[in-house]
């Protein structure tokens, strides 16, 4: 019938007859090259800048061997930069690098002659070719080590002194919270609560500290941030996956992994902006080896393995999974502090930092229902203390390590 | 990554030898100044370094303070070269006045210019003549002196010389034709007198700022008497302030380019008696110095007196203070010059004195 068939064409229109994909890739082009056109025609519209140009660089790292320092530079501000002259502690030296003008979020690198000596601060003041002296402070002149069997032997060692052992003491708490009654499982977690959340508080105002010192040409404060942000997204992420996979077998067994996996994740994450610390502070001569920093970090670290055991009490576990629980959290120390001596990025320690903040987040609102006794919709009084127990614990362990 | 305050600070060991790199450092550093500056071996080549002519050690690293090696001030670019400007006298039009005095006549212009003062870095400055320092005008006492200032620069300017002169013709705001703005121009008219080496520098508000842009020169009078025949020279110690903060210098010269003298050293000869007519018209350092090596010099304070004052290697003078240095070179080859505040020294007031034969 004729009504049919004008309904069956009205039935296809036009937009179905073009696939998904090929409409998405028209809309890109068209603007595309409608950014294009203006960035080329309608900027010229514009009035031209007023003032002089805004010149803003970050030294990214700094290498310092016998008679020479090397900097990275990387242009942080809006207008090309050209480094025309250095003068250390008030004097000229030649330089190497940088003769070209620095584009936007470009890097060069320059490569100084000055005999600095072991230990002494040095101001190198960047002069433009706009007459700007933009100042760079080497607080205390050390050779920057170089990558070799001592080296890493000496990162690995600090790591395992750092990281590792002190997690797998804290683990020895296991067999005796076994044998405790439920309220003072409840508790320990509490205590545990208390820790992690002292840890990210820590990470966080470190994070944000170096992020401030750095520059920020990559967003500064915002990059911890959403660093942490992504981490604690991506940990939700990997936890809920893990639940869907497991839901149905295991049961309460498999939940107490489960949780002691994610803490062991988070806090590994922390470890390793630690671990980041540690190596980078070593690399500028900042470190203070020796048993103050051994003795302190094993006390304020060995809580963490605490932390990591306290959902496994009610359950058996074997051993290797046990000993697997300590190396994931302890371990990324020694990459961190391996990364921290070569690479001695600020940006990249703080947002790994902050990465480690968004993982310590995530497990805390993991432990956070376990809190509840049964049957209650709320944590108790005594729980809440064992928060405030576990931040105390931390913070004046904390303190023998910067002591 | 420097304020890492969770570790322990370095023991007090390691203080104490940092002491003794610091007195080592400075033993070390002193001699290796003085050693320099005999040496007229080059610095070991590096790549990229320019055929060296045997002429100036290149500095770097121990070897003293240096810009980026190989590359100099397009002196071209800046229309003036501070070589020639160390034996440029500028004596004026003459012509005899019916009482039988010389009535010598300068025109002088400021303007702006932007400067390359150091290689690569530009410098927005203010100008007598188009050069910094302004131009050496030389007279005899007793002589009629007209200099027609004309502002071509943006902003307002005057000339206040020192010398002994009527209050209109001081150069200062507010007395007689007081500032002269962009664009006008005035006839400065007065006597050579007193006899000795004086300077000109603009005096208008903020006079910090007018000064150290480059307004400034050297004003010679010359003893009815002449002095003695001499290879004679100027030198005006200044600084530029790049960052425009008014709290110090970033470069320090003399005649106008940090470091000139040491690419191309000046030029004298064995015994030859040398004449120095230096002036200080440093900004925003109390004070500067001028010392010479291996040798010394009789110092007419100002050179008002025929007779010197001192017979040394180092002298201080405050902004606006002036003298004669008259010395001979007994010795052949490179001899350093530099102010005895290392500071300035090392951002760029330092050169050489090559004596041949």
């Amino acid at each position: 019938m004729p009504e049919q068939e004008d309904t069956q064409a009205e039935e296809t229109p036009i937009a179905t007859r073009i696939p998904a994909w090929a409409s998405w890739a028209g809309v890109a082009l068209l603007v595309a090259a409608v950014l294009t056109a203006l960035g080329m025609l309608g900027a010229g519209a514009l009035p031209e800048r007023v003032g002089p140009p805004i010149e803003q660089v970050a030294v990214e790292h700094t290498v310092l061997a016998p008679g020479r320092i090397t900097l990275g530079v990387r242009n942080t501000g809006p207008d090309p930069v050209t480094i025309a002259q250095v003068f250390v502690n008030d004097a000229y030296v030649d330089v190497r690098g940088g003769d070209a003008p620095i584009e936007r979020m470009g890097t060069t690198t320059l490569e100084l002659n000055y005999p600095w000596l072991d230990g002494q601060p040095y101001l190198v003041s960047m002069l433009t070719s706009t007459g700007l002296v933009i100042e760079h402070e080497i607080p205390a002149a050390v050779a920057t080590p170089r990558p070799g069997l001592q080296f890493y032997g000496l990162m690995i060692l600090l790591g395992l002194y750092v990281g590792v052992i002190p997690v797998l003491l804290g683990m020895l708490v296991l067999p005796a919270a076994r044998r405790s009654r439920p309220a003072v499982l409840r508790w320990l977690l509490a205590v545990t609560v208390g820790l992690l959340v002292f840890l990210a508080v820590d990470g966080a105002s470190e994070g944000l500290e170096l992020a401030q010192e750095s520059g920020g040409a990559f967003g500064g404060a915002t990059l911890v941030i959403f660093g942490g942000v992504a981490a604690y997204l991506a940990l939700t992420a990997v936890d809920r996956y893990l639940r869907h996979r497991n839901s149905g077998t295991g049961g309460a067994r498999g939940s107490g992994t489960r949780l002691s996996l994610m803490i062991a994740c988070g806090i590994g994450l922390h470890n390793l902006g630690e671990g980041l610390a540690i190596g980078s502070a070593y690399a500028v001569g900042e470190l203070a080896l020796g048993a103050f920093l051994v003795i302190g970090f094993a006390l304020h670290n060995t809580t963490e393995g605490v932390a990591i055991v306290a959902p496994l009490a009610q359950q058996r576990t074997r051993l290797a999974v046990l000993i697997g629980l300590g190396l994931l959290a302890g371990a990324p120390a020694i990459v961190g502090a391996i990364i921290g001596a070569s690479v001695n990025n600020a940006e990249l320690s703080a947002l790994l930092l902050g990465v480690g903040v968004g993982a310590i987040a995530q497990v805390v609102m993991q432990i956070l229902p376990a809190l509840r006794p049964q049957g209650h919709r709320t944590a108790d009084a005594s729980a809440i203390a064992g928060v405030i127990v576990g931040i105390v614990l931390m913070y004046l362990t904390g303190l023998l390590v910067t002591a | 990554m420097s304020d890492r305050k969770a570790f322990l600070p370095l023991p007090p060991s390691r203080a104490r030898s940092r002491r003794r790199f610091l007195v080592g450092g400075a033993v070390s550093g002193t001699a290796a100044l003085a050693a320099a500056s005999v040496n007229r071996l080059a610095a070991p080549a590096r790549a990229g370094d320019p055929p060296d002519n045997g002429h100036a050690v290149h500095g770097g690293g121990v070897e003293g303070p240096t810009f980026r090696i190989g590359a100099t001030v397009d002196h071209d670019a800046n229309g003036f070269n501070p070589t020639e400007v160390l034996r440029d006298f500028d004596y004026g039009q003459t012509s005899r006045l019916p009482d039988g005095r010389t009535l010598r006549r300068w025109e002088i212009a400021s303007s702006d210019e932007e400067l390359e003062v150091a290689p690569g870095v530009r410098y927005p400055a203010w100008t007598f003549n188009s050069r910094v320092p302004g131009p050496t005008l030389r007279c005899t006492a007793g002589d009629r002196l007209q200099v027609q200032f004309t502002n071509g620069s943006a902003h307002p300017h005057t000339i206040h010389f020192h010398g002994i002169h009527p209050a209109e013709m001081d150069g200062v705001p507010g007395i007689g034709p007081g500032v002269i703005p962009p664009g006008k121009s005035f006839v400065y008219e007065f006597d050579a007198e007193p006899f000795g080496l004086h300077l000109y520098h603009c005096h208008v508000s903020p006079l910090a700022e007018h000064i150290a842009r480059g307004l400034y020169g050297t004003f010679i009078v010359d003893p009815p008497a002449p002095r003695p025949a001499a290879d004679e020279m100027v030198m005006v110690m200044h600084g530029y302030n790049t960052t425009f903060d008014g709290e110090g210098n970033q470069l320090y010269a003399v005649n106008g380019i940090p470091f000139h003298y040491m690419h191309e050293p000046v030029q004298v000869r064995r015994n030859e008696l040398v004449r120095i007519y230096l002036v200080n018209v440093l900004e925003y350092d109390p004070i500067n110095s001028f010392h010479v090596h291996a040798n010394f010099f009789d110092y007419y304070p100002t050179g008002t007196r025929l007779e010197p004052s001192e017979y040394t290697d180092t002298v201080v003078q405050a902004q606006g203070q002036r003298g004669i240095c008259e010395l001979r070179f007994p010795h052949l080859g490179l001899f350093m010059f530099h102010a005895h505040k290392t500071e300035f020294a090392e951002l760029g007031w330092m050169g050489f004195f090559e004596v041949t034969d």
